[in-house]
């Protein structure tokens, strides 16, 4: 997280913090376990009044954000879960507010108008099975046929899809990426509950068969959407990554008072030096979070050319050094850190679902590589004669 | 001179540079401590020439640029030197005139040294005349600063100093010493310590050369054998020499960032490792391979995460959001990322790192550099240092049980060879 916040965005975090902090604890969180949707409808639609989803939205459509950082001011509310391991569709929903945004259709942008109120979920159907959850590719075929978008595929995991009412697909029609908008009810689409990872997170298969809808429903222009899903993954990336280094912190919050209270051989635990020194690589690990993090999500506010290469060096490093830190804290706790009793997984969970989602840490470390290799020297370099 | 604009200072630093400077081949790129396998011949014409340079800067008014004008400094700001790096970045530079003589050592004389001794010495420094050495380290322990052996006994207006110092880069060709020495052996360790300058070629001392595993000899080990130094060159209290030493380190640890050096943009920081690796892979036919993206990426992503990692200390420590201690959770990310960075060069060059020729380009330097790999890691105080000042500094752990703490220095137990 930031460690220097304007007032307004001081004011934004610390309302959702507060509200979190009420509406879901971890006893509240415990006992969503066996939720079909995972949150009460009634939390979502009050988190919206808090700017949870209007953040990406611009003025028009009824959004905007409280410092002219969208991402960055998005990213206080998402570290926020993730100290708390809250339940809600976050990224994905925001990454749908950014499509539905950007388009010209009045339709669309009602649909919006009740998806940053929260009275209506939608669900991003992006991913797809193995082998194809590599990150950049899609295969699933949106056909385009007289007046008609035909749908035929699979998408899994698709977030909060049993509770959602909408669903915004991406898919391939030709050689680039179509985005279209569908009632989740329509003919032809089966949608089937997975389990997941996450103690409130849901997530589902989502089957096409022979879905039509009009052209209308696209979402910008058919097969010409690369760019457009681009920016929503960027941002659902940024998003989780804020997620997870709240996770994080409150991770090694806890494990830093464990081990002052935790005695063996008549001595606290931190007073060991092995303890000690796992604690400074924790907190080297945990502050460079805190650092791309925020500069990936400084760059996609401000547009920068090396916005691709931070954001993936950002959920490349969260997801490889989160993992490990995660643990760390579970063995620093002993066995008690292993049980469900204990709070700890709640956050492991959320480090460990968001590590998977939209390409995994080895696959960004790749593109940052692939970035890196075919660029120009003397722009990594920063300067050097003219 | 000193309401200079940086735009209008910038201007006149590149018009400087561009006429006057070369421009640097792009092998010399990062990595101080490589054998590069030069004679003692070139190294003293590389040398002079930095004396040169470090004078024709000081003619054009562009060295010391954050030092006072009364001294011979420029009088500018922090804000004209970052201009100076960028403008500089690609050129040849007195590099040799950086660390430790620009800072530490003359920081520390700015800070501590009487009016005679900055008249002395700080405008013979910016004209190039002195090259300083820092005589901190010693063999009987590294990280341990404030353990230090070396004894100076007063004898009338004179000091008679006798010990070892090591780690001391190019003393062979330096002109002038600062040297942390103990004066009083009956108070704890950090009350009896004082510091003394001198020259280096002199009665009394005897500067040996260190050969380093991949055979470069810059770093040398002085023998301090009855050295006579007068009292007018004892910088700060006798036995105040911690108070000194505090600032001394304080100046080491900023390095990067003081506006009292020069650091080009690219050296030793922004994504300079990064780009030698990529140059590794291109030479070597694996810059389409997906193998060597795997590796160019987690070093690039480990040196994006180090730069954006400082900035937030940096800011954190500048709002007080942060302690200075902070500093450590960067010594201690650069030291492991510069440890796995340089074996991701290696494993990237495969056997041209081992078995080479001067034809193969970078990657000839990356065995010899792999071999060298835990320098980052030990020099200015191991990475466990950082760590226990992170645990108990930064974190409030409870400190490591102390056996040299309010013990007189004589009395804490010493090993191996400093006990005969």
């Amino acid at each position: 997280m930031l460690l220097t916040l304007s007032s307004e965005q001081e004011a934004l975090r610390s309302t959702t913090a507060r509200f979190l902090d009420d509406r879901v604890p971890v006893n509240v969180l415990r006992g969503l376990r066996d939720d079909p949707a995972g949150f009460d409808p009634q939390y979502w639609a009050k988190g919206a009044e808090l700017g949870w989803l209007a953040l990406l939205v611009s003025e028009a459509n009824g959004g905007g954000s409280v410092s002219g950082r969208p991402i960055s001011d998005l990213c206080l509310i998402a570290y926020e879960f993730g100290a708390r391991a809250a339940p809600g569709p976050l990224a994905a929903s925001n990454a749908i507010a950014i499509a539905l945004d950007a388009t010209n259709s009045d339709a669309h942008h009602a649909v919006l108008e009740q998806v940053v109120a929260g009275g209506v979920i939608a669900a991003w159907c992006y991913s797809e099975p193995p082998p194809n959850d590599r990150i950049g590719v899609i295969e699933f075929e949106i056909v385009a046929d007289g007046n008609e978008l035909v749908l035929n595929g699979t998408k899994r995991p698709v977030e909060s899809a049993s509770a959602a009412q909408q669903l915004l697909v991406t898919g391939r029609t030709g050689t680039g990426l179509t985005q279209v908008l569908v009632p989740a009810d329509s003919p032809g689409i089966t949608i089937t509950p997975l389990e997941s990872a996450d103690l409130t997170r849901r997530f589902a298969t989502v089957r096409f068969d022979n879905v039509r809808v009009s052209l209308d429903a696209a979402v910008g222009a058919v097969g010409e959407a690369d760019a457009q899903v681009e920016r929503q993954v960027l941002a659902a990336i940024t998003i989780g990554n804020a997620e997870a280094v709240g996770a994080m912190q409150r991770a090694f919050d806890m494990t830093r008072s464990w081990v002052a209270d935790r005695y063996s051989f008549g001595r606290p635990l931190e007073s060991y030096q092995a303890i000690k020194h796992r604690f400074a690589d924790l907190l080297s690990w945990l502050e460079g979070a805190h650092g791309i993090a925020d500069a990936a999500a400084l760059a996609l506010d401000t547009d920068s050319p090396e916005t691709a290469e931070l954001v993936s060096a950002a959920k490349a490093f969260i997801g490889d050094r989160g993992g490990e830190l995660m643990h760390e804290c579970v063995h620093l706790h002993g066995g008690i850190g292993v049980t469900f009793e204990h709070d700890l997984h709640l956050y492991l969970r959320r480090v460990t679902v968001n590590r998977a989602m939209f390409g995994t840490p080895k696959q960004h470390q790749r593109r940052v590589g692939e970035i890196a290799a075919h660029r120009k020297d003397e722009e990594i370099r920063g300067g050097g004669p003219a | 001179m000193t309401d200079e604009s940086v735009e209008a200072f910038r201007l006149r630093a590149r018009e400087f540079i561009r006429a006057n400077l070369k421009p640097l081949p792009r092998d010399e790129s990062y990595s101080p401590l490589r054998n590069t396998r030069t004679t003692d011949e070139e190294e003293l014409a590389s040398v002079k020439r930095d004396r040169e340079i470090q004078r024709m800067l000081f003619d054009a008014k562009l060295a010391g640029i954050c030092f006072p004008t009364e001294y011979g400094g420029a009088g500018l700001t922090p804000a004209h030197q970052r201009a100076f790096n960028e403008e500089i970045a690609g050129y040849e530079y007195p590099s040799r005139f950086q660390a430790p003589t620009l800072s530490p050592c003359a920081g520390v004389l700015l800070d501590f040294g009487t009016e005679e001794q900055k008249q002395q010495h700080i405008p013979a420094i910016l004209k190039g005349e002195e090259l300083w050495m820092q005589f901190l380290s010693e063999p009987s322990g590294g990280s341990d600063v404030a353990g230090a052996l070396t004894s100076a006994v007063r004898e009338g207006d004179e000091w008679v100093l006798n010990g070892e110092k090591v780690w001391t880069t190019g003393a062979w060709f330096s002109d002038w010493g600062l040297c942390l020495a103990r004066t009083n052996w009956d108070v704890p360790k950090h009350r009896g310590l004082t510091v003394f300058i001198f020259p280096i070629h002199q009665q009394g001392v005897t500067v040996s050369r260190i050969e380093m595993i991949n055979g470069s000899q810059d770093f040398c080990q002085e023998f301090l054998d009855d050295l006579r130094v007068p009292d007018s060159d004892r910088i700060g209290e006798v036995d105040g020499g911690w108070t000194v030493g505090v600032r001394w380190m304080f100046h080491e640890r900023m390095l990067m960032n003081s506006p009292l050096v020069t650091v080009p943009v690219g050296v030793g920081n922004r994504g300079a490792l990064t780009s030698s690796i990529v140059d590794v892979a291109r030479e070597v036919g694996r810059i389409d391979d997906p193998d060597a993206h795997d590796i160019i990426g987690e070093a690039r992503t480990l040196e994006l995460v180090k730069e954006k990692l400082q900035a937030r200390i940096g800011e954190g420590m500048a709002t007080g959001k942060m302690s200075d201690q902070a500093a450590a959770i960067g010594r201690l990310f650069g030291g492991t990322t510069g440890v796995r960075l340089y074996t991701l060069a290696f494993d990237l060059a495969g056997s041209t790192g081992v078995a080479w020729s001067d034809a193969d380009g970078l990657a000839r330097y990356c065995g010899e550099d792999f071999l060298m790999r835990q320098t980052g890691a030990i020099g200015g105080g191991t990475l466990e240092m950082a760590r226990n000042v992170i645990s108990e500094r930064v974190l409030a752990m409870p400190r490591e049980q102390a056996l040299d703490r309010d013990v007189p220095f004589r009395d804490v137990p010493r090993g191996g060879a400093a006990r005969t």
